[in-house]
């Protein structure tokens, strides 16, 4: 059985999408654990399985995508085996979701009230008091006015559209809330400030988060653990200060490599040779190799293991035993 | 502008309104107000604010797809309201082209990726033959890093990546023999992996065939990585310009100061200031008399509701709209005299 300690266990989650050209494998055997009141952050460029992996853990995916094999345990139950009605009953209740627009997760001709109420029923019995009561209260923890559940999506801004999302994932004070870029649309001013509240919310409240983005300095301060994905699988998961100081996977000192900073002193980056493969025909071996600048003979044939180092594991030959 | 730098490009109190709601509204949107910009030759000047900054239609009107409502813009000199003729205007749209933002949606898919530069080599180099347009061509999309270049002009979008698609659209650009290229946002929409590649083939080309950028992004990081001089535009003016290691050493605005605390920076030290600043950028209709930014401003006083800041220069080649920021030139007088002088 599973620690006590940790919310979400993902054991060799794998998804494919069926395409008439094939199957596509976008998340691979994916393994990955979150404790009670964790921020795990999960990072990696488009087409990496990043999404699709969240939306295989929320049991949200929908043809033609499908979980190929693997079990996603939270609190204990296996996910995967549910059925909608048991899913209804823990949906909402006990996780919820972030979506990366709140533009278009949002019913634009519903008053944010509505909204509220529409969530609230579809998964409880509360009388119609208890839910203003509720939804006012939650607006209120994410620093809206409650004035604004009279109002239409187009009246709040960017920043407050996406609060009035996490607003509604936290209407039943949820043990796990999935985050899917929830900043990528806004500025970088709004962006900090939205960050600095999901913190200080997850402080007060103790939910665990999945935070997924593309963009790592952005959760560098506010992870407590960092994966990171490529081509639909985790080349390094460990802790975020550990992995900014001490990258180990040539991927992730890759990603280093390609963010100019705005501090310290300039200097040339290269970022990575090449773009990302196409999962239809993925490389042999590790799927880094064709980028990889430390490739080794090994890479080209042999798909390494997620090795165990004291402060990570790190998908890379380079950290194998024998190495 | 450094002064042995010749100037290129220069645009005195430019300025675009826009007409909002049905024929008879009187609501104006200030998108771009009296902005005062200039790019030097072989010089990257980034242009950086938030969405709705104004730093897109700014490109727009340089490029001509805009008229502006006020204002002139001079290239090399002369102004571009006073180009009558046809030929004119081509010329000048070769010598300042644009890169696009979304590579996915500005290369045709029905089209080879040579169609673009061949048209563009037509069109701009008519004394070029076929055969000459097509080696032409090839040596372009080498210059941009897509090698071997014959092969690659005989491909479709589809079968390029987002980064490859991008350098597509510099070689468009390139095509015209240009001087300035208006580049908006051209690495936005690619992978983080590929972007500093893109960047870096911006500073090659300043480099190797003399063009100057004008390089437009939201992101501070980037700007300072390719680019000489920083002009940070807040709700359609400019906040603040100057050489990029000196306004980010010394940012003299509090917008900039704002933006460059919230810029997610994995070598800081941790540390989570309390600048949980939740206002946004106004929409700028009929935005009157004023500093734009002062409903966000922490150091506010009553004369910035009343007179619009006008660019200061407060250290050498470095300005700043504010009335409240100190000026570093008159470095004797204490702080305090100053802003009482200064009313």
């Amino acid at each position: 059985m599973i620690a006590t300690a940790s919310v979400l266990d993902v054991r060799n989650l794998s998804v494919d999408y069926m395409t008439s050209r094939g199957a596509v494998r976008a998340v691979d055997s994916v393994s990955l654990e979150v404790a009670k009141g964790e921020f795990l952050g999960i990072v990696g460029e488009s087409g990496c399985g990043k999404s699709t992996l969240l939306f295989a853990i929320a049991r949200l995916l929908s043809p033609p995508a499908e979980i190929a094999s693997g079990s996603v345990l939270f609190k204990g139950r296996d996910m995967v085996t549910l059925g909608e009605t048991e899913l209804r009953h823990i949906r909402w209740h006990d996780y919820s979701v972030v979506m990366q627009s709140a533009m278009n997760a949002l019913n634009p001709v519903m008053t944010i009230g509505a909204q509220l109420k529409d969530a609230i029923e579809a998964h409880d019995n509360m009388p119609a008091q208890r839910v203003r009561a509720r939804s006012e209260e939650v607006m209120r923890l994410v620093g809206i006015d409650p004035l604004h559940l009279k109002s239409y999506p187009h009246q709040l801004s960017g920043g407050m559209r996406q609060r009035a999302m996490i607003a509604m994932a936290l209407v039943f004070t949820p043990e796990l809330v999935i985050m899917d870029e929830p900043t990528s649309a806004l500025d970088v001013v709004a962006q900090r400030s939205l960050m600095l509240q999901i913190k200080e919310l997850q402080r007060r409240i103790g939910f665990a988060a999945v935070f997924v983005t593309h963009d790592m300095s952005l959760v560098s301060h506010f992870s407590d653990r960092l994966a990171v994905m490529y081509a639909g699988q985790v080349v390094e998961i460990g802790a975020t200060r550990m992995m900014f100081e001490d990258p180990k996977h040539p991927y992730t000192k890759g990603l280093m490599q390609s963010f100019p900073s705005i501090s310290g002193p300039k200097q040339r980056l290269v970022g990575i040779a090449g773009s990302p493969p196409d999962l239809l025909r993925p490389p042999s071996g590790c799927r880094f190799h064709p980028r990889c600048p430390s490739v080794m003979t090994r890479c080209l044939t042999e798909e390494p293991p997620l090795y165990v180092r004291p402060d990570a594991l790190v998908k890379c030959h380079l950290y194998s035993d024998d190495a | 502008m450094t002064p042995e730098k010749p100037l290129l490009l220069e645009t005195s109190g430019l300025t675009k309104h826009f007409r909002l709601g049905g024929i008879f509204s009187k609501r104006i949107l200030h998108a771009v107000d009296d902005v005062v910009l200039t790019v030097g030759e072989q010089e990257i000047v980034a242009l950086v604010g938030e969405s709705g900054s104004g730093k897109s239609t700014i490109a727009r009107l340089i490029a001509g797809v805009y008229k502006p409502t006020g204002g002139e813009i001079f290239f090399r000199g002369r102004p571009l309201s006073q180009m009558r003729n046809r030929s004119e205007v081509l010329e000048y749209r070769g010598r300042v082209p644009m890169v696009f933002q979304d590579p996915y949606g500005s290369l045709s898919p029905m089209y080879r990726v040579s169609h673009g530069v061949l048209r563009a080599l037509k069109l701009h180099r008519p004394t070029l033959d076929k055969a000459a347009r097509v080696q032409v061509a090839a040596e372009l999309f080498e210059s941009v890093g897509l090698a071997p270049g014959a092969e690659f002009l005989g491909k479709y979008p589809y079968e390029l990546s987002g980064g490859q698609r991008q350098r597509v659209g510099f070689a468009q650009a390139l095509a015209c023999n240009p001087e300035l290229i208006l580049a908006d946002e051209p690495v936005s929409m690619l992978d983080v992996s590929v972007r500093i590649g893109i960047l870096n083939l911006m500073a090659t080309l300043r480099r190797e065939l003399r063009v100057s950028f004008l390089y437009i992004t939201h992101d501070i990081a980037s700007a300072r990585y390719v680019a000489d001089r920083l002009v940070v535009m807040y709700a359609g003016k400019i906040a603040e310009s100057g050489p990029v290691e000196d306004v980010l050493a010394h940012p003299k605005h509090p917008y900039t100061q704002l933006l460059l605390s919230a810029v997610p920076d994995p070598r800081a030290p941790v540390s989570l200031p309390a600048t949980s600043s939740v206002a946004e950028p106004p929409r700028v209709v009929d935005p009157g008399e004023g500093c734009r930014f002062r409903q966000r401003c922490p150091y506010a006083i009553e004369e910035c509701a009343l007179v619009t800041p006008r660019l200061r220069t407060l250290r050498p080649e470095h300005k700043a709209a504010c009335h409240v920021a100190v000026s570093e030139m008159e470095a004797a007088i204490p702080a305090g005299e100053r802003a009482a002088t200064s009313r």
